[in-house]
């Protein structure tokens, strides 16, 4: 009696946490809201079978627990019943795979006018790139990495001189424009992860991987490294910020464009290869 | 399949009366307790390894709870020790305490005498089996002595970070963690063939594969995909040491380290992940697979009833063990491998739910209408029904690749894997251990001790990992040393996080009880005979409790009928033993 009483509070203590517990979700800020709904849908299946085999084994312990003289049934097998079992099953995983499919399929289709955005990861630093008045990104491999060009953004290709370089800053996005990021790393595995946006990705060395959203909300959002990447992954930490337009032009111009970075860099190395001559 | 139905078992296979001539019978107390060839002592042997290491792994999650649950209060915890701490915990749990345990230690033990062998087929093997899984423990621990101490790249060692800088234990603790997995593998393989090749062709008259008991059929088949799966592991670790120790580049791009470029290039960092999980896929069913065997058996000794749809439940097994290797990639949804696997991988997953809960209402079927004896091997069967059904619906989550996007890497992924294949199968060792120390030791182990443990271990694990799917869902990442400032977290989730960890400490400190009762009883338990449980399978039909050496004396056992016949109408005891000849059970 005690104990499937106890079996039967577990299930409905589950119930009640997840109902009541204040511990949820954060606010979502982008248009993976269709990602929010399949869990809600996969909360609901789950938790009714839960439900449903834990309340009858609970069942099943009070009303066939041991008594004197008992004896148990002798049935070996019941293949109707297992087919039932079997075909109701199968439909509520197509109910979940479904759905979880549906969604994948736009979460790898990235819509056209979506603005390109590298991410650079780093132990244990983010970095940004932003195309310029060209819309376009230029190459980069990490081949190209110096101490001036920390990126390795490729010097030769006309591209990428007027890309906006973001090193230890935060990201400004505009809000409701689809982005589609670019995901860089230069060492280590890393995952660029701002929970508001639900998406994720693997940042590998060598290999550029994506994924994309659109911000729906403006707001100061973590960026937190998803992937262990050495001692300092929990301290790997940056902001987005998700703007009106106008601020987010606003924030553009003040910016540096790559080409303003090496200008920047070569005169800095004249001064040092100066200073000596002069004495 | 005629076993099912009781009566047509009439043939009746001549005595079979075999001399025990090829046993190497211990000559001395070095033979017999040290290097020993019996399977039952090479059982106990890995048995208490695995569960002394378990013991270390316990001690690191108490260390990292103590980090998470109250982060700087406990100085001595720096982040490189917490990677360590959370490496070396899941790498013992899941190869060294979980795979060791149910396949050497339960493995051993079981198979010979369920299936009616004598030993093993390769004693003198099984025993170098044990030998090495030593070494590679001994190899592991000695990791902790480094002067860096063992390595922190996380238990799934993903390069090109275990093998950088950025990473505790980069200059021996990675190597060590290698070489001991190689090691084990090996020692694994030998242990394995024994265990596939006895079932094959060690079985004694009459007990056809279809009449084995569930305990060998699944750890049969875990056998099997152990076989077949760890050698993916062994070439990445091989591979990996050579990335590591000869500058190879077989998991190393180009790339830049702390600013300092690198001579590694053209190698892919995902080729590791496939075989880690080409690997560590079937891994999960090799823990589960021979959990859910022994607790088939269990429930139905337990509820005095047949386990509902036998063949059901051996096709089950048959099946999801095929289908664990061709899901591996679900772990990598968001690795950035080409993301048009999500389709294949996600609907493989899926599928392995439908055969999985085939098993699961076989379980609960097979209480409806039994005869349902509280002991304690039926509490934590019951308790293994909870967790695993828990566990394994919040696979679904995970398996389903566009939910998996927000979920992966979170506590959340922490939180379904030990419910589904650390409390899960460790609730079914308890009860396996508490059903068949009679056995193994001649004695019971003592039950309000056991009562105890039992509601510590199950309600407490509960409240551990339950909360904890929230703690991720809120997005909080797995393998941070500390949350630190993130505006999206609310302070009631330290409050939370503090909560799981004194849990944390309360089921470990538990376990001293059990600990202490396996010690007592083996003096002072009740004396129990040689079948106290009147089960049907032929482990408690032996002359002798615990068995000698050579399990059977004289004569092999003769196998009449399945190993559930539990309650079958009209007999006058509620069981028939499987090697009760037909004239036996109508006379009684």
């Amino acid at each position: 009696m005690g104990v499937a009483l106890v079996f039967i509070l577990v299930a409905v203590g589950s119930v009640l946490f997840h109902v009541f517990s204040p511990w949820w979700w954060t606010p979502i800020a982008s248009n993976w809201g269709s990602i929010d709904n399949t869990i809600i849908i996969t909360f609901w299946i789950t938790g009714i079978a839960f439900v449903g085999v834990v309340g009858f084994m609970g069942y099943c312990i009070f009303r066939f627990r041991h008594r004197k003289d008992a004896r148990a049934d002798y049935e070996p097998e019941n293949k109707k019943l297992e087919g039932w079992l079997t075909i109701g099953t199968a439909l509520g995983v197509a109910a979940l795979l479904a759905p979880g499919l549906y969604v994948w399929h736009k979460y790898i289709d990235v819509p056209k006018d979506a603005t390109d955005v590298e991410v650079i990861g780093q132990q244990w630093q983010w970095s940004y790139r932003l195309p310029g008045k060209d819309g376009k990104l230029g190459k980069a491999d990490a081949e190209n990495i110096t101490s001036d060009n920390p990126l390795g953004v490729d010097p030769n290709d006309p591209a990428g001189q007027d890309d906006i370089i973001i090193e230890g800053d935060d990201l400004h996005l505009p809000i409701g424009k689809p982005v589609k990021v670019l995901l860089r790393s230069i060492d280590v595995l890393h995952d660029f992860y701002v929970p508001e946006f639900r998406a994720k990705m693997d940042m590998i060395p060598g290999v550029v991987t994506y994924y994309w959203f659109t911000p729906t909300r403006t707001g100061t959002y973590d960026v937190l490294c998803a992937e262990l990447c050495g001692v300092g992954h929990s301290q790997m930490r940056s902001r987005v910020i998700v703007e009106e337009q106008d601020k987010n032009q606003a924030w553009l111009k003040s910016q540096q464009t790559f080409a303003q970075t090496q200008a920047s860099a070569r005169s800095r190395t004249a001064a040092a290869a100066d200073t000596p001559s002069r004495n | 399949m005629a076993d099912v139905v009781l009566g047509k078992e009439e043939y009746v296979p001549p005595p079979a009366e075999v001399e025990d001539v090829e046993l190497a019978h211990p000559h001395s107390w070095w033979t017999r307790y040290v290097f020993c060839q019996d399977a039952k002592v090479i059982a106990i042997q890995y048995s208490l390894t695995a569960i002394a290491i378990g013991l270390v792994a316990l001690v690191l999650s108490w260390l990292m709870r103590l980090q998470l649950g109250f982060p700087g209060v406990f100085s001595f915890i720096d982040p490189s020790q917490y990677l360590q701490y959370i490496t070396m915990h899941g790498m013992i749990m899941v190869v060294y305490l979980l795979t060791a345990l149910f396949l050497g230690g339960f493995g051993n033990y079981m198979i010979p005498l369920m299936v009616g062998a004598r030993d093993m087929v390769f004693p003198f093997v099984n025993m170098l089996s044990y030998w090495i899984y030593l070494l590679a423990v001994l190899v592991l621990v000695a990791s902790f002595f480094l002067p860096e101490g063992p390595t922190g790249a996380g238990w799934t060692l993903y390069p090109p970070q275990a093998i950088l800088t950025g990473t505790p234990g980069q200059s021996a603790g990675i190597i060590l963690m290698l070489a001991s997995l190689a090691l084990f593998i090996i020692g694994f393989t030998m242990g394995g063939l024994n265990y596939v090749v006895t079932v094959l062709q060690g079985r004694c008259r009459g007990m056809t594969l279809m009449r084995m008991p569930l305990t060998v059929w699944g750890i049969f088949t875990a056998t099997v995909l152990a076989l077949l799966a760890f050698p993916a592991l062994f070439v990445g670790a091989v591979m990996l040491l050579l990335d590591r120790l000869l500058g190879t580049s077989f998991f190393m791009p180009t790339l830049v380290s702390m600013g300092e470029p690198l001579k590694y290039h053209g190698g892919s960092p995902i080729l590791f992940q496939h075989l880690f999980w080409f690997f560590g896929h079937p891994e999960v069913y090799i823990v589960a697979l021979p959990a859910f065997g022994i607790v088939s058996d269990l429930i139905a000794t337990h509820a005095r009833k047949n386990i509902f749809g036998y063949r059901m439940m051996v096709w089950a097994i048959v099946i999801i063990g095929a289908l664990s290797f061709i899901v591996w990639a679900h772990h990598m949804y968001v690795s950035g491998m080409n993301p048009f696997f999500g389709y294949f991988f996600a609907t493989t997953t899926l599928i392995i739910a439908v055969p999985t809960a085939i098993k699961v209402y076989n379980w609960v079927l097979t209480l409806w209408h039994g005869n349902i004896h509280l002991t304690l091997p039926m509490l934590f069967a019951l308790a293994f029904i909870v967790t695993f059904v828990n566990g394994g619906l919040t696979g679904l989550f995970l398996g389903n690749v566009s939910v998996d996007v927000p979920l992966s890497d979170t506590m959340f992924v922490v939180a379904h894997f030990h419910m589904v294949m650390g409390v899960a199968p460790i609730m079914v060792i308890f009860g396996a251990i508490y059903h068949w120390y009679p056995k193994i030791t001649g004695r019971m182990l003592n039950e309000g001790l056991g009562k105890i443990h039992f509601w510590i271990s199950f309600l407490g694990a509960y409240a551990i990992f339950f909360p904890m799917h929230y703690v991720g869902l809120m997005g909080i990442p797995r393998r941070y040393y500390d949350i630190g400032d993130m505006a999206f977290v609310p302070s009631s989730a330290h409050d939370l996080n503090a909560f799981i960890s004194i849990m944390a400490l309360i089921v470990g400190a538990a376990q001293v009880i059990f600990l202490f009762n396996l010690a007592w009883s083996l003096r002072y338990g009740k004396k129990a005979d040689g079948n106290p449980w009147r089960a049907t399978t032929l482990e408690w039909q032996t002359p002798e409790t615990p068995p000698g050496h050579g399990n059977w004396g004289k004569e092999l056992p003769v196998v009449y009928r399945w190993a559930y016949d539990y309650s079958v109408p009209g007999a006058k005891e509620d069981f028939i033993p499987q090697n009760m000849p037909p004239a036996a059970v109508r006379a009684a």
